[in-house]
């Protein structure tokens, strides 16, 4: 039987919920696997509206389009949740029974009784992440929240490597063939210009990554088959 | 050549010519013309192939490179795809003879229409809108009996307006007279364009080849293509080998019309034009040896002997149907795929061989009326005793849920009534109780 996760990220201009996708999608493929993202906004602006779909297996992928009905939802920023920042509302729509909701919040946020009431029917485990704050913990600043994210993500669903992730955050930062809009390609500059080198921003990231990871796998959220992950010596580009 | 032997108009010594630049100018069709020519059968049979992960206009891109294409006609406005920029690239690098922007639609598909007419291969690719406002056009391609290979990446054709897939528009183009193949992914629409050129230049054809799929979802995507050396292309069109001889511009008067009684209004006209209609028909299905020859069959069956359950799609819906499978397959459902390849001709024998055990059909499409549904059910009549679901179906530029198409296989074998399908949909001789005329008549 495939492994397969179906997973809906939601979050808001500026935090790299596309970009952020790309590198689990391209991590999967990395590690032996089989990923399709479909980034989904409306104009680029800085908190606005942004999802992404990502689907990650270890068998072929047909499917196509948004996704509907998804194992997992990835919440990056509260204000999804509270200002109804979302092309789904309320958030959760669609989540399959046992499904994982991971969301980026310092504990547990309180929801309206209603959706608390039907999270809880379907048997929702809801998993608060403090993303953010642990992307200014380890790398100094909160442009990393979506690299948390992904290292939490990535031990969750077992399809990927902490070494794979480090591979593909190389392929977007060094690689020549990614093509960026303007918008995000702004936003690299100035993560760059916060890293006297790129060699720095891609260690920032990769330790925002393992961090991500470790969280989860020490709070028992990770796939059986997932271990912590310790840094080795420093990365090369 | 020295600077001694430079001389002037009137035979003048120059002196103020600059020298000679050395030819280091690459000439930018310098590849192009290094293509050879293969047979059809090697190109699509033997020669082999390497994979690429492109988007589905890149796919019809590189189809059109390997095509040996005379003339493109590009008409660029929203929605479109971004195949017929793409192709111009093409015109650029010296692998299309001709190109250029049509003023519209109207005018590009009539341009087609000369073009092919005047015996020169022939390539457009419009969407939406655009192939409803050059309908008249296409649709008279197939009375003049024109080979020409068009693309069609359907988006929304209804008013309030929207850019979005929806195959609509494919319901149009079936009742044209011209062969329609629906691609599932960008693999199809690179082996569709080629085969198409091939198919539609036999000259038992000599009709238009329509390569439709779902716009956005194929040709904005990317997906894995498996293709041939680029340095190979498929023979030139030759216009001697048609049905009906090419328009002769070189000995006047030319005659624009076919067969000019056909025009006028008398007891002959009826008739000509009706024996023309039929031989149109008749070509249309003349092309069923060619699309098993080269494409491998009108559809493609997987698992369908011991089905219960048959999910019949064509274009993204069977792409969609692939996953539905999965999960029905991990729950012990006994369920095959058959994925409806060419709509015109339909595969109305194949279908009847393949469905008569089935107990459920369950046909999902990206349209609101159903035309794919309506094909299976006038093909299987009387051949099969399966209840046929119309559904799931998704428009507008919706994405479809594999959970609905899950649902309708677990609903339909159960017997519990379906929340997605219209019982009016529901068609087949277990479906005919009187709950579901009874909703059928409520619902018209």
């Amino acid at each position: 039987m495939a492994t397969r996760f179906n997973i809906r990220m939601a979050g808001v201009g500026g935090q790299g919920v596309v970009t952020g996708s790309h590198i689990l999608s391209t991590a999967v493929i990395h590690a032996g696997g089989e990923s399709t993202i479909v980034p989904f906004y409306g104009s680029e602006k800085r908190m606005a509206p942004v999802e992404s779909y990502v689907r990650v297996s270890d068998e072929p992928i047909y499917e196509i389009g948004e996704i509907t009905f998804p194992h997992i939802i990835i919440i990056f920023h509260p204000q999804v949740i509270t200002h109804g920042k979302s092309y789904t509302m309320p958030f959760y729509f669609g989540l399959k029974e046992n499904g994982i909701a991971l969301i980026n919040n310092d504990g547990p946020m309180k929801l309206h009784r209603d959706q608390a009431r039907e999270l809880e029917e379907r048997h929702a485990k809801l998993y608060y992440f403090p993303a953010t704050k642990l992307s200014l913990e380890v790398a100094g600043m909160d442009l990393a929240t979506n690299m948390a994210l992904m290292g939490c993500i990535g031990a969750i669903t077992g399809l990927t490597s902490v070494e794979a992730l480090e591979q593909s955050v190389k392929d977007r930062f060094l690689g020549k063939g990614f093509v960026v809009s303007g918008g995000t390609a702004a936003l690299d500059s100035v993560v760059e210009r916060k890293f006297k080198k790129k060699q720095e921003l891609i260690e920032k990231n990769v330790a925002v990554i393992r961090a991500g990871w470790n969280y989860a796998v020490d709070h028992g959220w990770a796939a059986p088959s997932v271990k912590r992950s310790e840094a080795t010596e420093s990365v090369t580009a | 050549m020295s600077e001694a032997q430079k001389t002037g108009p009137q035979s003048e010594p120059a002196t103020s010519v600059s020298p000679a630049k050395a030819e280091t100018k690459k000439d930018p069709h310098a590849a192009a013309k290094q293509q050879k020519v293969v047979t059809p059968e090697y190109m699509f049979l033997e020669a082999p192939r390497t994979k690429e992960f492109i988007t589905g206009s890149e796919a019809a891109k590189e189809a059109i490179r390997r095509s040996n294409v005379d003339l493109a006609i590009a008409y660029p406005i929203t929605p479109q795809s971004e195949t017929m920029q793409l192709v111009g690239v093409l015109y650029g690098e010296g692998y299309v003879k001709e190109y250029y922007r049509g003023e519209e639609e109207v005018g590009v598909m009539a341009a087609i229409a000369g073009g092919s007419r005047a015996g020169v291969r022939c390539y457009t690719a419009t969407a939406g809108p655009g192939t409803l406002r050059g309908l008249e056009g296409i649709a008279s391609w197939p009375g003049h009996r024109l080979p020409v290979v068009a693309m069609f990446t359907c988006r929304v054709v209804n008013a309030p307006l929207a850019i979005q897939p929806d195959n609509i528009e494919v319901s149009y183009l079936l009742n044209c007279g011209m062969i329609v193949f629906h691609a599932e992914n960008q693999q199809d629409m690179y082996d569709f364009t080629l085969a198409g050129f091939v198919i539609s230049e036999k000259n038992d054809v000599t009709l238009p080849v329509g390569v439709c799929c779902d716009g956005f979802f194929v040709t904005h995507a990317r997906g894995y293509v498996r293709m041939q050396d680029r340095d190979m292309k498929l023979p030139p069109r030759e216009p001697w080998r048609g049905a009906v001889p090419v328009l002769d511009a070189e000995n006047p008067p030319a005659r624009l019309s076919r067969d000019a009684p056909v025009q006028k209004s008398n007891f002959m006209a009826y008739n000509i034009h009706a024996v023309w209609q039929q031989e149109v028909w008749a070509a249309v299905e003349r092309s069923r040896k060619y699309i098993n020859q080269y494409m491998g069959g009108l559809l493609t069956a997987e698992n369908v002997e011991d089905a219960e359950a048959i999910i019949i799609a064509s274009g993204s819906a069977a792409a969609q149907s692939r996953e539905a499978v999965r999960i029905c397959a991990e729950k012990g459902i006994k369920i095959g795929l058959i994925k409806v390849r060419s709509l015109r001709p339909f595969p109305t024998q194949e279908l009847r061989k393949l469905c008569g055990k089935a107990k459920l059909i369950v046909v999902p499409e990206f349209n609101y009326v159903g035309w794919l549904a309506k094909e299976v059910a006038t093909a299987i009549y009387g051949f099969s005793n399966a209840k046929i679901i119309g559904g799931p179906r998704v428009y507008g530029g919706q994405s479809m849920p594999v959970e609905l198409i899950v649902d309708e296989v677990e609903s339909g074998l159960t017997g519990k009534k379906s929340t997605n399908v219209a019982m009016s949909q529901v068609m087949g001789a277990s479906a005919a109780d009187h709950e579901a005329m009874g909703h059928f008549m409520r619902s018209i």
